[in-house]
């Protein structure tokens, strides 16, 4: 049984890396470049605001790192429960 | 040397490349054909996936709908590239622990039914073969402008190379030719924006040009294109002007539509391990990034460009300081000849309604802009520049910089390398859903292995050949495949893939009834406004955000088809009996990477 709960307590972590990945995905997109744009739309960046750079680079660039962050922290948690390959 | 021989030399060169590589990269095996026999690194597959994402719509279409819309289409550039987070984090590398070959047979064996993977092979093939007519469609056209032949002979040609190494090398050919694919239609896009960032702002990056100073003026870009366009009565480019609820929604309908994309999914099955999987969407996006981050650019540059020939003035002060273009410089001078070029083509017109010599280009619809008292001032008889294409901010781009020759020909190449890429890519999850999940998984399950392959090459010929024949006579929905793949791949694979892989308890029963809901719901509303199979006059609502439901746009509506998915088989699977013990086990197996390697020798 004890099998069955480390990788019970491994997919707990998983979730919770996934969770904190989407919070940031749907705060740049989402929030930053959309909803939240007129809130920090007094940040001038070339020309326009800096929700609009979040619209056309930004989340972009976000989405690029969090990827990698994720793969990243995912071996390490992989070696940690001895799941890697 | 002429542009056409310039042109037939790269594209002919091209196409030597990709026959080159199908020779070299056969298939001998199923697990090559589906898979490249789960042998492709992380970055390579990134690149390719890249390719076979990167569509003719990306390539030709996406910087003329962000030029012409500016801020408000930003949800492309979101959504075509936020779903591959959701890949990456919730799909990938669980389907590729899974170890098998096709998308619909995971929801078979997950969902522990045959008429659930049936249902899945109908998703996707619904999604996929709408997408290929417009990729068909896509190769005719850019054959016919760059190489003076008829649309139909372009498009056999197109096929026939396609034939070549999707048939002889399946995913194994594919694979490589999209590398290389890849790596021609980045040049070809980058080439010309980085020339015209240089030449309007003197940023070496487009990226940063964008955002940088416009170099006649000493004004930033953006706020000097703002002035120009709401001088001439558009709206202005930087300002939010559509509903934010349903800027919401779209994005989100592109980013899990494009998650639950089977022709993309398919590539993460490809790598060796699990680690590779994650790695790999990472890749994925940065190739993508190179041309998404560079679009907005393109689009809003050329937009600049085309209004300032239009309007001398705007160049280098007031856009009304200089009178509008001369018909005659139109019709005679050189550096105005792509106006001509493209005019053939139908994708530019211009009319002199007021027959005063010149050709104002302004919004005739607005009655309050500066345009509108110039127009009183000057007698002007509306707007005489009366068709913009929206592909002619990519196509047409290296020519109205001026760049030379050999920019044109390059451009040429990397519209066909990105339409045919995604082709392939789209023929071989098609062909895999007929020989694997048809043939093998339900009417003749003793099938050999030889046989299998066999069955994969003669399914994917079938495929090229109903593409093509489609692609030469496009129904009506053609233009309309955007709202209708995103809307199906969102509302009906994407969900029923996470709750296999996140859930335990959704059962058989469950899953197909989200499914069948999700997709059923989605294509009601889209038809309802669009017109039943988008026959025009037979929609039941108009078309206007009025009569949309809360204002949700047609192409919006996959994020709700989801959403009642979810819900749909999470209330069914409750009053379902548990999955079977071993379905269980599938799951907790799929859940933990150590082992992915095993499946590559089943």
């Amino acid at each position: 049984m004890s099998d069955r709960q480390s990788s019970n307590a491994y997919w707990q972590a998983n979730l919770r890396i996934i969770y904190i990945c989407l919070a940031i995905w749907a705060l740049v997109s989402y929030g930053f470049a959309i909803i939240l744009r007129p809130l920090i739309s007094m940040i001038p960046v070339g020309g326009t605001d800096l929700g609009f750079w979040f619209a056309q680079q930004g989340s972009i660039l976000v989405f690029i790192v969090l990827i990698f962050w994720y793969a990243a922290r995912m071996n390490k948690l992989d070696a940690e429960y001895g799941v890697d390959e | 040397m002429s542009q056409f021989t310039l042109n037939l030399l790269v594209i002919g060169a091209s196409f030597a490349l990709y026959i080159g590589i199908a020779i070299w990269a056969r298939a001998g095996s199923t697990a090559e054909f589906y898979a490249a026999n789960r042998g492709i690194s992380p970055v390579m597959n990134g690149m390719a996936t890249a390719a076979d994402w990167m569509s003719a719509a990306s390539f030709i279409s996406m910087a003329g709908l962000i030029a012409f819309t500016g801020y408000d289409n930003s949800t492309y550039l979101m959504g075509w590239t936020g779903g591959y987070v959701l890949l990456a984090l919730l799909l990938a590398p669980y389907l590729r622990k899974f170890g098998k070959f096709t998308v619909p047979e995971f929801i078979g064996d997950r969902f522990y039914s045959r008429t659930a993977r049936i249902i899945g092979v109908i998703c996707l093939l619904i999604v996929s073969i709408t997408y290929v007519i417009g990729q068909m469609t896509g190769v005719g056209v850019t054959f016919s402008r760059y190489l003076e032949v008829s649309n139909s002979t372009g498009l056999w040609i197109g096929a026939a190379l396609v034939f070549c190494y999707a048939v002889l090398g399946g995913m194994k050919g594919i694979t490589y030719t999209q590398v290389a694919q890849y790596i021609v239609l980045i040049t070809a896009y980058t080439i010309p924006a980085i020339f015209i960032s240089l030449q309007l702002t003197g940023n070496f990056l487009p990226q940063l040009g964008l955002f940088g100073t416009h170099d006649a003026t000493g004004v930033a870009f953006l706020t000097k294109l703002n002035q120009v366009v709401t001088d001439l009565g558009f709206r202005e480019y930087t300002a939010h002007h559509n509903s934010t609820l349903d800027m919401v929604l779209f994005t989100l309908a592109l980013m899990i539509g494009t998650a639950g994309l089977p022709h993309v999914i398919i590539r993460f099955f490809t790598v060796p391990k699990v680690s590779d999987a994650r790695k790999s969407a990472g890749w994925a996006l940065v190739f993508i990034a190179l041309l998404y981050t560079v679009a907005p650019a393109v689009g809003s540059m050329a937009r600049f460009n085309l209004t300032a020939t239009m309007w001398p003035g705007a160049q280098a002060g007031d856009t009304f300081s200089e009178p509008a273009v001369s018909l005659e410089a139109i019709e005679t001078a050189p550096e105005l000849a792509w106006m001509r070029n493209w005019q053939t083509t139908g994708l530019l017109a211009w009319e002199d309604k007021n027959g005063d010599g010149r050709i104002q280009y302004y919004n005739d619809a607005n009655p309050d802009s500066p345009a509108a008292a110039i127009a009183t001032e000057r007698n002007l008889a509306g707007n005489e520049l009366t068709t913009v294409n929206n592909d002619i901010m990519v196509l047409a781009n290296p020519e109205i910089a001026n760049l030379p020759g050999w920019v044109i020909a390059v451009v040429a190449a990397g519209g066909l390398a990105a339409a045919l890429s995604t082709a392939a890519g789209l023929l071989l999850a098609i062909s895999g859903a007929v020989s694997h999940d048809l043939i093998k998984g339900t009417l003749r399950p003793d099938i050999s292995e030889k046989g299998e392959l066999m069955a994969a090459r003669i399914s994917m010929a079938v495929s090229i050949l109903v593409a093509t024949i489609l692609g030469l006579n496009p129904p009506g929905f053609a233009a309309q495949t955007v709202a209708l793949a995103f809307g199906l791949a969102a509302s009906s694979i994407f969900p029923v893939l996470m709750m296999g892989i996140f859930s335990k308890r959704v059962t058989r029963e469950g899953a197909i009834a989200g499914m069948v809901s999700g997709m059923a719901v989605t294509i009601l509303y889209i038809f309802a406004y669009k017109g039943w199979f988008f026959i025009p006059e037979t929609n039941m609502l108009p078309d206007t955000p009025d009569a949309w439901l809360f204002g949700i746009s047609p192409a919006s509506f996959g994020t709700v088809g989801a959403l009642i998915n979810f819900v749909v088989a999470y209330v069914v699977s409750q009053a379902t009996q548990r999955p079977p013990a071993h379905v269980q086990e599938l799951v907790e197996s799929i859940r933990v990477p150590r082992g992915a390697g095993d499946a590559v020798a089943h």
